[in-house]
C-alpha cells in the first residue's frame, strides 16, 4: 500500500520554542492514524502544518504525492479537515454551508447537490438539512463539519480533537461515523486526541511529547511492548512494602493514589506468590491488563489524563459560552 | 480565473445569504436612515438655522445633511463588515475558507463585493427618502448616486479588511470603531462644511476617501443648484473626486488583500 501522508524530519520553532522536533512518519492508504498526546505536545501545530496552514521551520511534509510547501493548492484539493474549533457559519443551514464548501471546491451544481444528500445521509442529519446551525448540538455541528470535509470526495480526512467537549454518548457516535466513512468512502483519517479510550479506535498511533514521537505502533502492541500486567498493591495499614518488593521480586514500584504500581511478566499466577509470601501485610490487590494510559506514563513518567484542560479549552466548551 | 471568480462569487453569496437570514440587521436597516432623518435632520434643522451658509444660498441644512447620511449609512455597514473577518477568523468560517483551494485575494475581493452590496441595498432605503429632505431625484439620478456609493462601500469594506488582517484579537475592534469611524465621518464634511477648518483639519480630510464620496455626491444631487451654492458645496471637480475615489479603492483593495493573504 502507498504512503498518503510522508512526513520527513518536520520542525517547527516559535521564537525560540520548539514546537515540533524532528518528527517523521508515515501513514498508509486508509488507515486511522492517531497523534496522542497531552496539551501543547505539537500535536496541532504538526496538523496545521500538514494542512498548510502554517510553513514548517525544516523537514518535508507530503500529502498524496504533494509537497505541502511547494503545492499548497494541491494538498488542499486532497484534504478535508474538520478543526478543533466550530467553523460553521452558524447563521446559515446546514445545507448552505456544505453548498459554499462544494462551491468553494469547485464541484459542479449537480454533485454538490448530489453529495449533499450523501453526506447529510451518512452523518444522520437529512431531517436537519434546512435546519440554521444556530440551533444544533455541538454533536450535531461536529457531524456536519465531518460531512462537510467530506464533501469534496478528499483522500485524508484530518480531524484535530474531533471529539473534545462533546459528551461520552456522543463521543462514541463520532467514532461511529468515522468507522462508517472509512468503510464506505475509503479515506485515510489522520487525527490528534489527548484521549486514551479514544486513541484505541485508531489503527496505529504516534504518542508525541514535547515535540517528539516517542513511540509509534498499533495500540495493541503499544501496550504488549509494556509486558505483563499492571498491579495495584494496597498495603495492610502502615506497612511499607515498596522496598520489600523491590527486593525480593526485583520489581519497579510506582506509588499512586490507588496503592503500589508494579507490573509483571504473569499477573494471575504473581498474585498467588504475593499473598503467600507477604500474607497479612497487604490488604488488596488489583489486576489489570496494560492501558495506554500505562503506555504513556512508561514513556514519558508522566499520566496523560492528569494534564488539566487548558483555560482557553475551559472557556471554549463551557456550556453558558455566548455567541456574538 | 474561473477558481477567482467562483471564489469571489461564494464569499459574496455568503454574505447575502447572511443578511437575508438576520431579520435584526433588516429591521435596523429600513430604522437607522429613518433615525437619521427624523433626530438629526430635522431635530438639528428645526432647533438652529444653518447659519454656516453664506447669504444668498438657500439651503436647509437637511438638504446639506442629505448626502452625508448617504454615505454615514455606507460607512458604517461597509467598516463593520470589513472588520467583522475578525470574528470569522476566530469564532468559524474564515478557517474553512482560509484551507480551500482558492487564492486568498479573491476572498477578500468577494467580502468586499458583499458588503458593498449590502450597504448599496441600505442606500437605496434612503434614496428612497429623499423627498423627506426636499431633494429631488431622477432614475438615472439615483443610478450615478449608487455607482459612487458603490465605489465608497469598497473602499471602506477594504480598508476594515485591511485593518482586521493586521489585528490578532477582537480587543481593538471597540478602538478602532471608535477612533477610526468617527473620525472618518466628521473629516469628510458630511456633518459641516469644511471651508473654515483648521489647517490641520483640512490636511487630514484629504485622505478621508469619504471626503471624495461626500464630495461627489454633493456634485450629484446638487447638479442643477446655482453655482453660488455649489461653490459653498464642493471642494473639488467632479472627475477629481471620481478619480481619488477609485484610486483609494485600489490603493485600499490592494492593501487589504495583500495584508488578507498574509494572515495566518
Amino acid at each position: 500500500m502507498a504512503s498518503v501522508i510522508e512526513v520527513e524530519n518536520l520542525v517547527k520553532d516559535y521564537g525560540k520554542v520548539r514546537a515540533v522536533d524532528g518528527v517523521s512518519f508515515q501513514v498508509e492508504e486508509g488507515e486511522i492514524f492517531g497523534f496522542l498526546g497531552p496539551n501543547g505536545a505539537g500535536k496541532s501545530t504538526t496538523i496545521k502544518i500538514l494542512c498548510t496552514l502554517l510553513k514548517p521551520t525544516g523537514g518535508k511534509a507530503r500529502i498524496a504525492g504533494h509537497d505541502v510547501e511547494k503545492e499548497p493548492d494541491r494538498v488542499r484539493r486532497q484534504i478535508g479537515i474538520v478543526f478543533q474549533d466550530n467553523s460553521l457559519d452558524d447563521r446559515l443551514t446546514a445545507a448552505e454551508n456544505l453548498y459554499l464548501h462544494g462551491l468553494l471546491y469547485g464541484l459542479p451544481r449537480k454533485v454538490i447537490n448530489r453529495r449533499i444528500e450523501e453526506m447529510l445521509e451518512m452523518v444522520d442529519l437529512a431531517a436537519w438539512k434546512k435546519e440554521v446551525v444556530r440551533n444544533f448540538s455541538g454533536g450535531m455541528r461536529r457531524r456536519l463539519e465531518i460531512a462537510r470535509g467530506l464533501m469534496h470526495s478528499p483522500q485524508v480526512l484530518f480531524l484535530d480533537e474531533p471529539t473534545v467537549g462533546l459528551d461520552p454518548q456522543t463521543r462514541a457516535a463520532i467514532w461511529d461515523y468515522i468507522h462508517r466513512l472509512r468503510r464506505e468512502e475509503k479515506i485515510t483519517v489522520f487525527m490528534t486526541t489527548h484521549y486514551m479510550e479514544e486513541a484505541e479506535n485508531c489503527d496505529r498511533i504516534a504518542i508525541i511529547d514535547f515535540g517528539r514521537i516517542k513511540a509509534l505502533d498499533t495500540p495493541e502492541r503499544l501496550k504488549q511492548q509494556l509486558g505483563g500486567d499492571v498491579i495495584t498493591l494496597v498495603p495492610a495499614d502502615g506497612a511499607d512494602l515498596g522496598p520489600v518488593l523491590t527486593e525480593l521480586y526485583g520489581l519497579e514500584v510506582k506509588p499512586t493514589g490507588e496503592g503500589l504500581c508494579f507490573r509483571v511478566k504473569d499477573g494471575a499466577s504473581f498474585i498467588p506468590r504475593l499473598a503467600a509470601e507477604l500474607g497479612e501485610r497487604i490488604k488488596s490487590i488489583h489486576l489489570r491488563r496494560p492501558t495506554l494510559d500505562d503506555v504513556f506514563l512508561s514513556l514519558t513518567g508522566r499520566a496523560i489524563r492528569e494534564e488539566k484542560a487548558s483555560a482557553a479549552e475551559r472557556l471554549r466548551y463551557s456550556p453558558h459560552r455566548h455567541r456574538h | 480565473m474561473g477558481t477567482a471568480i467562483r471564489t469571489v462569487y461564494t464569499i459574496w453569496l455568503r454574505e447575502w445569504l447572511r443578511f437575508l437570514r438576520e431579520r435584526s440587521r433588516i429591521i435596523g436597516m429600513i430604522g437607522q436612515p429613518l433615525l437619521y432623518f427624523l433626530i438629526v435632520g430635522q431635530g438639528i434643522s428645526a432647533a438652529m438655522a444653518f447659519r454656516a451658509a453664506p447669504p444668498g444660498v438657500n439651503l436647509s441644512y437637511l438638504q446639506f445633511m442629505y448626502p452625508g447620511i448617504l454615505a454615514m449609512s455606507v460607512l458604517f455597514t461597509s467598516i463593520f463588515s470589513g472588520i467583522s473577518i475578525i470574528w470569522d477568523r476566530e469564532f468559524g468560517f474564515l478557517k474553512e475558507v482560509l484551507v480551500a483551494p482558492v487564492p486568498r485575494w479573491a476572498i477578500a475581493l468577494g467580502k468586499a463585493l458583499g458588503a458593498s452590496t449590502v450597504a448599496l441595498c441600505q442606500a437605496t432605503i434612503l434614496l428612497a427618502l429623499a423627498p423627506l429632505a426636499q431633494v429631488h431625484l431622477t432614475l438615472p439620478l439615483v443610478g450615478k448616486l449608487l455607482a459612487v456609493l458603490f465605489l465608497i462601500s469598497l473602499a471602506i469594506t477594504f480598508m476594515g479588511v485591511a485593518i482586521a488582517s493586521r489585528m490578532e484579537t477582537m480587543e481593538g475592534f471597540q478602538m478602532i470603531m471608535n477612533f477610526l469611524v468617527m473620525p472618518l465621518y466628521f473629516l469628510s464634511g458630511a456633518m459641516f462644511p469644511l471651508a473654515n477648518v483648521p489647517a490641520w483639519m483640512s490636511a487630514l480630510m484629504h485622505f478621508d476617501p469619504l471626503t471624495y464620496g461626500v464630495d461627489a455626491l454633493r456634485h450629484l444631487i446638487f447638479a442643477d443648484a446655482h453655482p453660488q451654492v455649489l461653490a459653498f458645496l464642493v471642494h473639488f471637480p467632479f472627475i477629481t473626486d471620481l478619480l481619488v475615489l477609485t484610486g483609494m479603492v485600489l490603493v485600499l483593495g490592494g492593501m487589504g488583500s495583500w495584508f488578507f493573504s498574509r494572515q495566518v
